[in-house]
């Protein structure tokens, strides 16, 4: 990676001295006693700013390290997570080797598709081969007990913790014909290739010269990607701890009191809102216009924000505060990645397919 | 007279395990670790901390992993000084087994079929633990199967009536007969957790059933803890 453009300096900058300024906040609202505060809101609120500051510096890192090391920081995220569902899962013995093959075999291979950039085999991996092997292995295991309810307990585990997460690094390692701002390279190089093809293999070189022309762009469009994946994870945590604020305000309506009181419409709405604006703002580091960095940032928030009362519901079921309690000890890596799961394939199809270009 | 009452009758000199090598110490440090992370094992301690002074772990018994994830979970220093009692006819099998329990673990192995009452695997373990060394046990006997706590075999009291000195940790093992289950080979890495809770004593003119069910409780308090 060469010298960083301004775009990323100021967009990582920025959110370097926005964390430090919360950090302030969070240390003296923990000090200040006197302010009659939920201490048990507050210490929630410190551990959030604690994870966020993991993520952003791990984020960074891993840009500065390259793509292959994002790829395998989510896959070590996606492991985790998947950890802490399945443990909160009760499965069966006869479930046992059926879970070998999703955390050995799958999530890995799922994250290697991705790293190679192979669409066509990380976008069905696991919705079509994983989910109908794990049925079948389940089943030759012989306990049909309570059957459809296990199978479908590790489907959707590995769904939401496996499939949905990989589409963040996916961002990062799919490859985009030339953008209007810079499409010199990729011309350059696609009338250098084309003589040199066609010399070598007369019968074959026409298919292959258009294969390769959009691929050229690597090194350029990385950085652009990079920041793009910055900014999907900057507006969901955004839009998270900016509903959280707005439900304390003015929470009146819960969005569904049974799974979760503290999520309101108004705090919904309220985050989904204000997140979109922040986006709105900061539409110049990525490469969309304003209108659509905006419709962007709102329905990939929104599915975000719902996506929490899914693990809500599942934790509820469970009868646990959050997957951390669930063995002392741990800090549930699924409670802060939730919502970044859901929202990141919705931001993956409107960036690959609606706004930027067709995703085949 | 208290006093006296605490300390051990004989204490002889513990059976001495050679310096490990350098080699030997790559190999625990390194399997410790990895024991942590396929168990996704945390260890909690409640009241009572890591000590290297002399004691008997007591624990449940749901998975051929228990004694080494158990093992792992203590600090490099107590683990030195922690020997498992293992069964024989398991760890004797292969090459690979024989070396960890004899050069790694340096597990105090007994053997299940052939207990005789001269040679009876309490003083052996009282033999080689010496004045030195600590002991994991599993005083169910057999691995349960994971719901249930089976009754526990005498040895524990025999172990807490002739060395009154020894403290008796109760431990409990959770979640980790889904990590790897009865008649598995393969360990799917999901969290567990281990509990220490505080030492016990034999108390004076407790009996044998009053003092193992008295053991019992102490590792099922820990499940809820």
């Amino acid at each position: 990676m060469s010298t960083p453009e301004a775009e990323t300096l100021w967009l990582v900058g920025g959110v370097i001295v926005l964390l430090g300024l919360v950090t302030l906040v969070s240390v003296y609202v923990k000090r200040r006693r006197d302010l009659a505060l939920d201490p048990a809101a507050v210490a929630q609120f410190h551990r959030r700013v604690v994870v966020w500051w993991i993520l952003c510096l791990l984020l960074a890192t891993a840009f500065v390290l390259g793509r292959y090391w994002t790829v395998g920081l989510f896959g070590l995220m996606s492991l985790r997570a998947l950890q802490e569902y399945i443990t909160l899962t009760p499965t069966r013995r006869g479930d046992h080797r059926a879970l070998f093959w999703v955390f050995f075999v799958f999530t890995p291979a799922q994250y290697i598709a991705v790293a190679l950039d192979r669409y066509e085999l990380y976008s069905i991996l696991i919705p079509v081969g994983a989910f109908l092997f794990l049925a079948i292995r389940i089943a030759m295991a012989g306990d049909y007990k309570n059957y459809l309810e296990r199978v479908a307990k590790i489907q959707v585990g590995l769904m939401i913790c496996v499939y949905c997460l990989s589409f963040a690094p996916a961002l990062l390692t799919r490859r985009l014909p030339p953008q209007p701002k810079q499409p010199a390279p990729a011309t350059a190089l696609a009338r250098q290739e084309h003589p040199l093809e066609q010399q070598a293999s007369a019968d074959e070189a026409p298919p292959t010269v258009t294969r390769t022309a959009p691929a050229v762009i690597w090194p350029e469009v990385h950085e652009e990607r990079a920041r793009l994946l910055f900014f999907f994870v900057l507006i969901v945590q955004l839009a998270d701890v900016l509903q959280y604020a707005w439900g304390r305000l003015l929470g009146q309506h819960p969005l569904a009191a049974e799974v979760s009181p503290s999520r309101t419409w108004e705090g919904f709405l309220g985050g989904v809102a204000s997140a979109t604006v922040v986006a709105a703002l900061l539409s110049w580091a990525v490469p969309f216009p304003v209108w659509q960095t905006a419709t962007l940032a709102a329905a990939t928030t929104a599915v975000g924000l719902a996506g929490g009362l899914v693990t809500s519901a599942v934790k509820r079921d469970r009868g646990v505060e959050d997957y951390g309690t669930l063995i002392t000890g741990h800090g549930g890596i699924l409670d802060r990645i939730d919502s970044l799961c859901f929202a990141a394939p919705v931001f993956f199809f409107l960036v690959q397919g609606a706004f930027g270009v067709p995703s085949a | 007279m208290e006093k006296q009452w605490r300390q051990p009758r004989t204490l002889v000199p513990a059976v001495p395990v050679e310096e490990p090598t350098w080699a030997q110490r790559a190999i625990a440090s390194l399997l410790a670790f990895t024991a942590r992370v396929i168990s996704g094992a945390s260890a909690r301690w409640v009241e009572c901390q890591p000590d290297t002074c002399q004691r008997v772990y007591f624990a449940n018994h749901t998975s051929h992993l228990d004694a080494l994830v158990l093992w792992s979970a203590l600090p490099a220093e107590v683990r030195r000084l922690t020997r498992p009692v293992a069964a024989r006819d398991y760890w004797e099998r292969g090459w690979v087994r024989r070396y960890l329990a004899n050069r790694i673990f340096h597990a105090l192995l007994i053997d299940r079929r052939n207990i005789k009452v001269h040679r009876s695997p309490v003083d052996e373990m009282l033999r080689t633990i010496g004045d030195r060394y600590s002991l994991i046990v599993f005083p169910e006997g057999h691995r349960n199967t994971g719901e249930e706590l089976a009754p526990f075999k005498s040895g524990l009291y025999y172990l807490a009536k002739k060395r009154p000195d020894l403290e008796l940790v109760p431990v409990y093992i959770d979640n980790l007969n889904r990590v790897l289950p009865r008649g598995e080979f393969l360990p799917v890495p999901l969290l567990s957790c281990i509990t220490f809770g505080p030492p016990m004593w034999l108390e004076h003119g407790e009996t044998k059933t009053e003092f193992l069910q008295r053991a019992r409780d102490a590792v099922l308090r820990l499940k809820n803890l």
